[in-house]
């Protein structure tokens, strides 16, 4: 169970360029932390360093009492751009795959489709729909299948402004619950606690 | 277990739609018995004579059909990361991935091949021999395909490095095979062939995944 997240003076480099380096942050289960930053600073890598797809040039990233391995592998959430829906198959059928994937039961996945607002869209190819329908369908993830730490990467950004509020409902809940959320953010994350620029 | 389970049916429907299934088996196994007589002429001794060992070359050449997307697609829609975020080992996810390959892309071919061997002129006692050798070989194509699929991620013309590494790679099977059923053809001893077709296949399966899962978290880091 991943109680807290830590990262000291994490450096990261990309094709021999210095993203960032001596990064460090703290958060504390039920703490929010928005990551900003302009283009290209970096705030996919390190959420990718801390997913432990993308190792550390320096640094360490620590989970609380939890092992790495078990907190990098089944602990965690990750949502970004590339959200591994295929655009062939329906919303149900990803949807079902995804949850059971990450652990979820069938109830959770009714629950998690109902809780975004899917069930109306389920019967469709995931090429039908909207950049931000398509987007609930990889948050519903995050309800069918519960795990304490959050890896977002604009999360909000395809919502439109009836959901972004909604979403961050979510968070809350989440955060309420003794989970944690690292989110890559342009706007303002609703319920952050703290904030890390990488490009300062 | 039931994540694994999920992630076959998955697979094997993706394979399925992306160069597998039956009407791609049939599609590729009826142009090679059309175009074989046409290119080297009707004689029906000839034909009989290079039938089985022509469906074994065409299985070998049909399994790379599909192996480029094998592992390309969900390296860049993102699935590839969720899949390594798991408590499921990445060996066992290269693994499931593969069964779906040789299930839905394999399998079909196997099915096709003794159908084309006997519509070529090849004896039809012949055709259970070319069916389990299309099967077995189909496993080793599969999981030796999967290396080279797996170590093509991200390459500008990925689809030509995995032909690459893969092709060498499938020559010992194909020589096992086409051996066992060369000697079952003139009646001698078979099983030699065959039972190191078996012994590849069994290598495949045990040392792809491994070369896989390694490959792809080069590729994501």
């Amino acid at each position: 169970m991943i109680t807290a997240l830590t990262i000291r003076d994490a450096a990261v480099r990309r094709g021999g360029r210095l993203l960032f380096e001596g990064l460090s942050l703290a958060l504390a289960a039920g703490e929010a932390c928005a990551l900003t930053g302009p283009n290209g600073s970096g705030k996919t890598s390190l959420l990718r360093a801390v997913a432990g797809l993308v190792r550390l040039d320096a640094g360490e990233i620590g989970f609380g009492g939890a092992d790495p391995a078990d907190a990098q592998g089944g602990g965690l959430h990750l949502v970004g751009h590339a959200d591994g829906l295929k655009a062939a198959r329906t919303a149900r059928e990803e949807l079902a795959f995804w949850s059971r994937w990450c652990g979820g039961s069938e109830a959770a996945v009714r629950e998690a489709a109902e809780a975004l607002e899917l069930v109306p869209l389920l019967d469709l190819e995931v090429r039908r729909l909207s950049a931000g329908q398509r987007r609930r369908l990889a948050l519903a993830r995050l309800v069918a299948a519960p795990r304490p730490l959050w890896l977002l990467d604009e999360p909000m950004s395809p919502l439109d402004s009836r959901w972004r509020p909604a979403f961050a409902g979510m968070m809350r809940h989440h955060l309420d619950g003794g989970g944690l959320v690292l989110a890559a953010v342009h706007d303002p994350l609703p319920g952050a606690q703290r904030s890390l620029d990488l490009g300062a | 277990m039931r994540p694994l389970l999920a992630l076959l049916a998955r697979e094997t429907a993706l394979a399925w739609g992306r160069g597998g299934g039956p009407l791609v088996a049939v599609g590729f196994y009826a142009g090679v018995a059309t175009f074989l007589p046409l290119a080297i002429g009707p004689e029906p001794e000839r034909l009989a004579a290079i039938a089985p060992g022509a469906a074994w070359v065409a299985l070998a050449l049909a399994s790379l059909l599909s192996l480029e997307r094998m592992f390309e697609r969900d390296y860049e829609d993102g699935a590839l990361d969720l899949l390594a975020l798991s408590p499921v080992p990445l060996e066992l996810t290269c693994l499931a991935k593969c069964l779906g390959q040789w299930l839905a892309a394999g399998a079909p071919l196997a099915l096709a091949a003794p159908v084309a061997a006997i519509a070529l002129g090849a004896s039809p006692a012949l055709a259970p021999l070319v069916f389990a050798c299309a099967l077995l070989g189909g496993i080793a194509f599969a999981f030796v395909g999967g290396i080279g699929a797996a170590l093509s991620l991200g390459a500008r013309r990925g689809g030509l490095l995995t032909a690459m590494i893969v092709l060498p790679l499938f020559v010992p099977p194909v020589i096992f095979g086409g051996g066992a059923l060369d000697a079952f053809a003139s009646g001698l001893p078979w099983t030699g062939g065959f039972a190191f077709l078996g012994a590849y296949a069994a290598a495949a399966v045990a040392v792809g995944p491994l070369a896989m899962a390694a490959a792809c978290r080069n590729a994501l880091s």
